[in-house]
């Protein structure tokens, strides 16, 4: 049997439960989870003040390379961590030794000379690779931040393994399947392409005998198929488990799996072998271990994605192409974690929103949003009709079916910058060379020189800049996805997938709703350039009012689609790497607030240096006509075939303006939520909370440990934001009334 | 073409009526309250004009929102009965619309209209300021009257209502001023589904300060909420039995 030949999704369909229950059949935490979790506590608490509880500095990254560890043997049901004790860090080399040591430094740890020393002669990395085909453009727009965030220096993460497999099939059969496939191969000439397929298989099939290897370290057996619920859970972990010990990309998602764990469980449940409390200990269990992942990051990373954020993001709900929901009890046990165990940040719980889902459960996730603020949500009737119903949320926004579908994470592009280049004749507007002159980034672009900036000039101008990106962005990306496969390959991921697997090229922006804004403002206000000595337009003045993205206004929200569709479809004229398909995201996570740092003022009037909204957020406090009208405009914007990796959107509500009663609040919600996603929206971060609540836990953090925020695409101990980050969450726009 | 003075509008309103409301705060009252939350709609010098197409219009693209969750569009203030005429007109062509209408009102305006309006209107939000003659003239510069008429008409209509009353603390927090509540909505009482008290908040002192008006209530201290869900339950309570007490009124 060949792995295009392995059906996770058709086991699950034959014999899933739907619950259209509400969430009273729901139990507390064990006495055994009580003391697992508060131990765990502890040690979290201690890393937020340490900062880092510790380093594993013997041996670097890799499936089988750790020995057991354990946190209370006594009272764990689910076994398995990283490394050989909790939240104790992996050093990974292969994405880059640079980034490995700067880690080191920040945490005043040292690794043996004697194995740094060899690893840096013996084994290339990654980044180094990149560098070595890097071109002089592509270097200098990673400097000045015309592409930001780019994977180059540690792992792409976004890869999603079906770790449902090793449950379903056990590692033996996948290594077989594996094999069966590599021997298809044989009969190909062989070319590079076969060559590589060739070697990774080989890899992959290396991966999963690691995987039973470290699974025996646990006295462990994870060759053949789980029997039982217990088993399935600590299959499944055991999965992840090796994802995370082999990589460190910056989002290691869950996949989509209540529905499949609901089926041991709901099993076990009908013969006598399994209580309710034993179902939700193993699920809060799972969801402790989950929580205690962690990748060793610089500072730097940091201040990009605040709080340590490692996006095991799980997708719960949606509808099957049945038409039976995709809701199970384990759906419920999962999102009650939050009450059990206090909220939390991690695993990143992703609602796959449908108007066709049990009102039971549309109610109960309302009910945990406004407790909890742990909850995003993603538009399942429009994913469904392109990737079917066994897909899931890589990261924030990112659907791909499981097992079937893998992407090249390609960061995003400073959509607000190439704006200022159209204007500042392809020249960066902040940073100089170091002869104190502007540094030209895209050439051929003809400064602008009039006293007032005219619409229809400055548009033909962006786009000429947005073409040449567009160009650029794609093969830079070639480029780094190229050396990735080279040099820090998934193999323990890749192994859970088909071997033939469809690739996604995930680009994205950032700063759209400047764009809109500022295009808008030239259109329909007098915008003049106020120049430095060198001719570069430093400020502008705004005379007038203009339509501002995020009030419902067509003049301005269609100049975001405009811009959208035509970059999207500049990217789709350039051939990528391994034929991946183009997708675009509309997505910043935290990092608007460095993107800001790094872009000069904006024809819209903003500032040099002040924070981007994030995602596809209009602009802070600019969406002055209330919420639905601000919903409205991120509406428009187009998902399929253009923005296809997701458009991510943060939503704030004050508990108060969303309802007298309790009850008033949970019907709003589902029916704001509902509202929202039949129009075709993609994505909300839904917040519900006061700005008064979030300036008293800036003075005082002590108060509000557990207090979860939704930033852009994830979750946040707010306590562990930046303090720029912080007051930029405090000034987004809070939907209120008195 | 008739068109109204209106002060702004909320795409999102949650407190306004049933599910997710529109909602158009018409500029203009002849109302002074002495705690007006709102005092910058209060006069009739308002610049910003609005037609009927602009609500409906307006409206439709909140459709979706309203359909799913059970909500329409709200007309409020000032006092929306000022413009009466429009508020009927308007109410009839978003009603041709399919979406559900609600009126917030203290029941002021040009009574002319008021049986127009309320052929159009699904649900009233009656806010009823105090019980008294004297007392509701002090805190709002208008006697009982007014209302009074306005809940005749009301009973001539088979809206639903849903009761509101802001309650302060030392003047009306007392169940003598529940009971006057009642007798006061006791001609349209089988359609209220609910009485609401809202506890009084000093929310809108900046608004005072930034309009050089003087704060009365300056000295009222807040009321404190659990205590006025104390009287919100007592109220509902006796809004019940008097439901259940006159069996030949229609029920809601």
């Amino acid at each position: 049997m060949q792995t295009n030949r392995i059906d996770v999704r058709e086991f699950i369909q034959d014999h899933y439960t739907p619950y259209y229950g509400d969430a009273s059949f729901l139990v507390g935490k064990s006495k055994k989870t009580s003391e697992v979790w508060s131990k765990a506590e502890k040690l979290i608490e201690k890393e937020i003040e340490a900062g880092i509880i510790g380093i594993e500095t013997r041996v670097f990254s890799g499936i089988d390379a750790f020995d057991a560890g354990y946190l209370d043997v006594e009272n764990e049901v689910v076994l398995g961590f990283q490394t050989d004790e909790p939240l104790k860090r992996i050093m990974n080399p292969y994405g880059g030794f640079r980034m490995l040591e700067a880690s080191l430094d920040a945490y005043d740890v040292e690794i043996d000379t004697e194995m740094a020393e060899n690893f840096k002669k013996q084994r290339k990395t990654h980044n180094d690779g990149v560098f070595d085909a890097y071109t002089s453009n592509m270097k200098t727009a990673r400097s000045v931040g015309l592409l930001t965030g780019l994977p180059d220096a540690y792992g792409r993460g976004r890869i999603i393994g079906d770790y449902r497999r090793i449950v379903l099939y056990g590692t033996k059969a996948l290594i077989e399947f594996k094999k069966s496939d590599l021997k298809d191969l044989e009969n190909l000439p062989a070319n590079s392409e076969t060559i590589r397929k060739r070697e990774e298989l080989s890899m992959q099939v290396k991966a999963l005998k690691q995987m039973e290897k470290m699974a025996q370290s646990y006295n462990y057996d994870l060759s053949h198929p789980a029997e039982n619920a217990r088993q399935a859970i600590q299959h499944f972990y055991f999965g992840y488990l090796a994802a995370v010990k082999e990589n460190n990309g910056a989002a290691m998602s869950l996949g989509r799996n209540t529905a499949f764990l609901d089926i041991y469980i709901e099993k076990d449940i009908r013969l006598g072998v399994l209580t309710e409390a034993e179902a939700q200990e193993l699920i809060d269990q799972l969801v402790i271990k989950l929580r205690m992942v962690r990748h060793l990051r610089t500072p730097d990373y940091n201040t990009l994605f605040a709080g340590d954020p490692t996006w095991v993001t799980e997708s719960i709900g949606g509808m099957g192409e049945d038409g039976r929901p995709l809701v199970t009890k384990t759906a419920y046990r999962f999102l009650h974690t939050l009450t059990n165990l206090t909220p939390a940040p991690e695993p990143n719980m992703t609602v796959l929103w449908s108007k066709d889902l049990p009102e039971n459960f549309k109610r109960y996730c309302a009910q945990m949003s406004i407790e909890t603020g742990a909850i995003q949500y993603e538009n399942d009737d429009l994913m469904r009709p392109i990737y079917g119903d066994d897909y899931g949320i890589a990261c924030c926004v990112s659907p791909m079916r499981i097992g079937k579908d893998m992407q090249f994470f390609g960061a995003r592009a400073n959509l607000v910058k190439a704006l200022l280049y159209g204007i500042n004749g392809g020249q960066d507007e902040m940073k100089k060379d170091h002869e104190g002159l502007p540094i030209k980034v895209i050439d051929s672009i003809e400064p602008m020189n009039l006293d007032q900036l005219e619409y229809e000039a400055v548009w033909a101008n962006f786009k000429k800049v947005m073409r040449e990106l567009a160009g650029l962005y794609v093969n830079t990306m070639n480029t780094i996805h190229y050396m990735h496969d080279h040099y820090a390959y998934e193999s323990g991921q890749m192994a859970l997938h088909d071997s033939s697997v469809h690739r996604y090229m995930a680009f994205g922006v950032a700063g759209l709703s400047i764009v809109a804004d500022s295009l808008s403002a030239i259109r329909y206000a007098k915008v003049r350039p106020i120049r430095d000595e060198n001719g570069i337009a430093v400020s502008y003045t705004v005379e007038g009012d203009y339509p501002k993205f995020g009030n419902d206004d067509d003049r301005v929200d269609h100049l975001a689609v405009e811009v959208l569709e035509f970059f999207s479809s500049e990217l789709k004229k350039h051939e990528t790497y391994r034929q991946a398909e183009h997708s675009l995201s509309v997505l910043t996570i935290t990092s608007n607030v460095v993107y800001g740092k790094k872009t000069g003022a904006t024809p819209d009037g903003r500032k040099s240096g002040a924070p981007f909204a994030p995602g596809a957020n209009p602009m802070h406090g600019r969406d002055d006509n209330g919420a639905l009208a601000s919903l409205n405009s991120v509406a428009k914007l187009p998902f399929e075939n253009v923005c296809q990796d997701g458009i991510s959107n943060t939503f704030s509500i004050v508990p108060s303006a969303l309802g007298r009663t309790e009850t008033d609040r949970r019907t709003n919600l589902v029916g704001l939520l509902d509202g929202y996603f039949n129009q075709k929206a993609f994505h909300l971060n839904v917040n519900v909370l006061s700005r008064a609540r979030l300036l008293d836990a800036m003075e005082n953090p002590s108060k509000y440990p557990t207090l979860t925020i939704r930033v852009s695409g994830y979750a946040v101990h707010f306590n562990r934001l930046t303090r720029e980050q912080k007051l930029e969450v405090i000034q987004r726009t809070f939907h209120e009334r008195v | 073409m008739i068109t109204a003075s209106y002060h702004s509008i909320e795409t999102m309103g949650l407190v306004d009526g049933p599910g997710i409301r529109t909602v158009f705060f018409l500029q203009g009252c002849s109302l002074r309250c002495n705690y007006c939350h709102n005092p910058d709609t209060q006069h009739f010098m308002g610049t910003k004009r609005l037609s009927i197409e602009e609500v409906v219009e307006k409206a439709k693209r909140y459709k979706s929102y309203y359909d799913a969750s059970g909500g329409g569009v709200t007309f409020s203030g000032g006092e929306a009965l000022v413009q009466g005429e429009f508020v009927a007109l308007a109410f009839e062509a978003l009603k041709a619309e399919g979406i559900h209408t609600c009126l917030d009102t203290s029941g002021y305006g040009a009574s002319k209209y008021y049986s127009a309006v309320l052929k159009h209107t699904d649900h009233v939000l009656l806010d009823v300021k105090h019980v008294t003659d004297k007392a509701h003239e002090a805190l709002t510069g208008k006697p009982l009257k007014g209302l009074r008429h306005f809940i005749e008409s009301l009973k001539e209509s088979d809206c639903k209502i849903t009761v509101r009353h802001v309650m302060i603390p030392k003047e009306t927090d007392a169940y003598d001023v529940m009971d006057r509540l009642l007798e006061i909505i006791e001609p349209v009482v089988s359609r209220v589904d609910k009485i609401e008290i809202l506890p009084y908040h000093k929310s809108g002192v900046e608004k005072y300060e930034a309009m050089n008006l003087p704060y009365v209530f300056a000295s009222v201290p807040e009321m404190d909420p659990e205590r006025a869900q104390l009287f919100e339950a007592y109220v509902n309570q006796h809004l019940k039995r008097m439901q259940m007490a006159s069996p030949s009124q229609k029920a809601v």
